[in-house]
């Protein structure tokens, strides 16, 4: 990708347009943009806002390594990604993020890879304000999101950042080691 | 060993701090190690880390796991499971 990515934590609003607009004019080789706003909603108005904490210096970071994945892995042609932090009334927005490539299919693909990545590892915990004027819980992640996130291939953590190859191999036989299933053989003999 | 922890969300709430600064004696190696120190400081420490397989740590900005060793270290957060997006 030869722009660099816009990757901005912020507490204000963003203008969806705006943000467009600027992908847009990445070049005349921008063939698809998929755009994805996040919300807050009410919750049949049961919630009036959500609160979120981030941890400043981490999330740009990781959101920063997350886009570098996904330029990795599709021929982007321009990417941003914009996580607002503080407290977010129902309606307002919460996060942006805006993939252009040649050709839809590698927009969509990454847009869908950056939310689900964003939701799990970029470091932001929200908290609901009931309409009532009580303050909740902090929210627990949802079973689907840990389903979304693994369905892609990816190492989010340091370790398998450094050396990959001394992850298990996936669809290595279990129970059976090379030199079990030879003496397995022997002992049939 | 002298270095920065940071806590957000419900474990800076159970510990009743944002951050601290901390002087580790030399056989704490691993964030596994860290937690199993602080949890021997108070009963505020033992309530963030009850469940330890709840909390997540990051060292130096970067997500680890349990194992993963702190030397030379900076920084390491605790944090309860991510909810962004």
């Amino acid at each position: 990708m030869k722009a660099a990515p816009t990757i901005r934590i912020q507490s204000e609003d963003f203008n969806v347009e705006r943000e467009t607009a600027a992908i847009r004019g990445q070049g005349a080789d921008v063939g698809a943009i998929v755009t994805f706003t996040g919300l807050c909603r009410s919750e049949d108005d049961r919630l009036a806002a959500l609160e979120i904490e981030h941890y400043p210096g981490m999330a740009e970071a990781e959101v920063t390594r997350i886009v570098g994945q996904a330029t990795q892995r599709w021929p982007l042609l321009g990417v941003t990604a914009i996580h607002r932090n503080g407290k977010i009334q129902a309606g307002e927005n919460i996060v942006l993020v805006i993939v252009a490539s040649s050709h839809r299919q590698a927009a969509f693909a990454a847009a869908g890879f950056l939310m689900d990545w964003l939701k799990s590892f970029a470091p932001f915990w929200k908290r609901e304000h009931h309409a009532d004027g009580t303050v909740g819980e902090w929210v627990e992640p949802k079973a689907s999101d840990e389903v979304a996130v693994r369905s892609w291939d990816g190492a989010p953590y340091a370790q398998e950042h450094q050396s990959p190859s001394r992850r298990p191999l996936r669809g290595a036989p279990e129970g059976l080691t090379s030199h079990q299933s030879r003496i397995k053989l022997e002992g049939t003999s | 060993m002298s270095m920065k922890l940071v806590y957000f969300a419900w474990v800076r709430e159970r510990i009743g701090k944002t951050d601290e600064e901390v002087s580790l004696p030399s056989d704490v190696a691993t964030v596994a190690d860290l937690v199993t120190w602080l949890k021997g400081r108070g009963e505020e420490y033992e309530y963030a880390f009850e469940n330890e397989g709840i909390v997540r740590a990051a060292v130096d900005h970067v997500h680890v796991r349990p194992n993963a060793s702190i030397h030379g270290a900076r920084e390491i957060a605790f944090f309860p499971p991510i909810t962004g997006g």
